[in-house]
């Protein structure tokens, strides 16, 4: 077991490494931010100044490995932009972005086992059909597309929800959150519902594949001879069983969420880290792009990370086939 | 289909056999067949062939030249659709903020859509097929090594993958299809490596290993071909999965320039008008955007079922 898990510390190590280094020398060669910072009418001696404190007329590699050095300690640089540390501005806009993605994992989970379910018990009637053709349009749609048609009919010709922005946000352990008021939850609706239509239409299929199985199971057939009536049976036995792969894929998912809430956000100009990214890209604010992607990427390292560990645990054959490899 | 070309040769071909041909039922007849029991499938593909032509010809059908700057006139800008534009050709959708007529428009933007994507798509095919056959036939060290790369870069979601090369590339069509290529071919690698493994073990290979054919003619001529059914089903699922993924990124502004509208751009064109009501610039773009995603997806869940040998009768 430990040889699994220094194996795969070290991959995980390895893939932020060589991601740091794409991520920085990349962003290095795209466009040059003095021209941005600096007005027009500076003269050279005052151009001289602003490139030397901000370290760019250092050699490529020097500059990597200060960037390296400083990241280690936390700070992965200020922000051109903003003059703040880019880290800061990152966390300061992720509870939006975490609270975007729960609330739409929230919305897939609590519509979507329902759905799944009722077109696994029934799966020749029409309302099942229909419910799997919305399940294939969920996935064809592009989201910002869905976004924007979204904007368009409830907030253009319908008027009843804002189209942007935040709304009222309350305070709750040091977090701004917006769902605990109308305001803000009338606010958080649509972006929500957008991010979560696809991860919806995997939950369906799961619920929907898991059911058609369990019910052809004996323990189905034994609660049946014993007389249980069919709400129990649907709600404790069947929903029990088709918990596993439903939670698992989920917990997978939650990282694309968190990633694909850069289209969302950009849609509904959500005030969240994956706007913050565009902007930046815009604007471009380099020390901001690094930061979002090295915090991004070393939150998938840890995801995957933690769910290979929880794999193997559940199932040693992973880790044997690994070691043996 | 290679099956059906052994088969033929082995039959002695004469004028009186042609006859007897007539009835026998190739497996290509019986894919064909298979395929069009499914009515939507089948409007799917006539689709994709209507649209493929539209977007061939974009030059003859478009009513107005949206690259020609001559006609083209700002004063013409954010036209309602069935409105008529200063050179006297009717906008029947409407026109964009800098005057072009949606309907050319759209149709050069569904060109550089699906060149953009199947391009990338046929490349990405490549790739990945000379990876994972190679890995397959390699085996042992080179082959987990490979696959760990794969698994590693399949965990990250596509568009995060995507961002992080256009930020770091930058905007064009070149950089685009890089991306998305990248983002594409460890699908291809993982699928065929996966089929190679099995048809490797196969008694066509071990007969075609004792009669001393070379290798290159073994994986070439003889395992390739029967490795290509599942690499059609995921070619044409990630060919619409890479214009979807394009159309996103070109809405974020990360994928095509301004120079080279395509559908995603042009939506997000008309998105800044989307607050005053002027729809169009936005909704009919995503609607051929939307048609020719769903066309393409429908016939490859059909090819799926068609091409699964499990599922075969």
């Amino acid at each position: 077991m430990s040889v699994f898990i220094i194996r795969r510390l070290l991959q995980a190590g390895l893939v932020v490494v060589v991601m740091s280094f794409i991520v920085f020398s990349g962003v290095f060669m795209v466009g040059d931010p003095v021209e941005i910072l600096v007005s027009d009418d500076a003269d050279q001696e005052e151009r001289e100044r602003i490139i030397q404190s901000m370290g760019l007329d250092k050699p490529f590699i020097v500059q990597y490995g200060l960037f390296v050095a400083k990241a280690l300690q936390g700070d992965l640089g200020e922000s051109f932009v903003f003059n703040e540390p880019a880290l800061l501005l990152i966390l300061d806009r992720m509870p939006a972005t975490m609270e975007l993605a729960v609330v739409a994992l929230l919305i897939a989970v609590v519509f979507g086992i329902p759905l799944g379910v009722w077109a696994g018990l029934r799966p020749d009637s029409l309302a099942s059909k229909s419910i799997m053709t919305g399940s294939i349009l969920g996935f064809s749609l592009p989201t910002f597309w869905v976004g924007i048609m979204m904007i368009l009919l409830f907030a253009v010709y319908l008027g009843w929800l804002p189209s942007t922005g935040r709304g009222d946000v309350q305070v709750i352990l040091g977090m701004p959150i917006s769902v605990l008021s109308w305001d803000g939850f009338s606010h958080i609706l649509m972006p929500a519902v957008n991010l979560a239509l696809f991860k919806l239409s995997l939950v369906i299929r799961l619920a929907r594949a898991g059911t058609r199985e369990v019910m052809h199971q004996d323990y189905i057939k034994f609660d049946r001879a014993k007389g249980l009536s069919d709400a129990r049976i649907i709600l404790i036995h069947v929903l029990k069983n088709i918990m596993i792969p439903v939670v698992t894929v989920l917990g997978l998912e939650f990282g694309g969420l968190v990633a694909f809430s850069v289209v969302t956000e950009t849609v509904f100009a959500w005030p969240g880290m994956g706007k913050l990214l565009i902007d930046s890209i815009g604007q471009l604010d380099r020390p901001v792009i690094v930061a979002y992607l090295m915090i991004i990427v070393f939150l998938f390292v840890f995801i995957n990370l933690i769910v290979d560990i929880l794999y193997s645990l559940l199932d040693p054959r992973v880790r044997l086939q690994d070691v043996k490899a | 289909m290679t099956v059906a070309q052994e088969n033929l040769e082995i039959v002695p071909r004469g004028a009186d056999d042609a006859a007897k041909f007539e009835g026998v039922q190739t497996p290509f007849r019986r894919f064909l067949s298979d395929f069009c029991e499914s009515k939507l499938a089948v409007l799917g593909f006539v689709v994709i062939v209507a649209i493929t032509l539209v977007a061939i010809f974009a030059p003859v059908l478009a009513p107005t030249d949206p690259y020609d700057l001559a006609t083209v006139s700002v004063l013409d800008g954010r036209l309602g659709p069935g409105e008529a534009m200063m050179s006297g050709v009717t906008a029947h959708l409407g026109t964009d903020g800098a005057g072009r007529d949606m309907v050319s428009a759209m149709i050069y933007g569904l060109r550089i859509s699906l060149g953009v994507g199947i391009g990338s798509g046929v490349i990405a095919m490549l790739i990945g097929i000379s990876v994972g056959l190679f890995s397959a036939y390699a085996g042992g060290r080179i082959d987990s090594v490979l696959m760990r790369v794969v698994d590693i870069q399949l965990s990250f979601p596509a568009i995060l993958v995507a961002l992080i090369l256009l930020v770091t590339l930058g905007k064009g069509v070149d950089k685009t299809i890089i991306a998305l290529v990248f983002v594409q071919w460890a699908y291809y690698a993982r699928t065929i490596r996966g089929t190679a493994l099995v048809e490797r073990r196969r008694e066509y290979i071990e007969s075609a290993v004792c009669l001393g054919l070379s290798e290159r003619r073994i994986i070439f001529r003889h395992l390739l071909p029967n490795c290509i059914a599942p690499m059609i089903v995921v070619g044409t699922m990630q060919v619409a999965h890479a214009i979807s993924l394009e159309a996103t990124l070109s809405f974020l502004g990360l994928g095509m320039p301004q120079t080279e509208p395509s559908l995603g751009r042009l939506i997000s064109n008309g998105f800044e008008y989307i607050m005053s009501g002027k729809y169009w610039i936005s909704v009919y773009p995503g609607i051929a955007l939307l048609v020719t995603i769903v066309s393409i997806n429908l016939v490859g869940d059909r090819l799926r079922d068609v091409l699964n040998p499990r599922l075969q009768k």
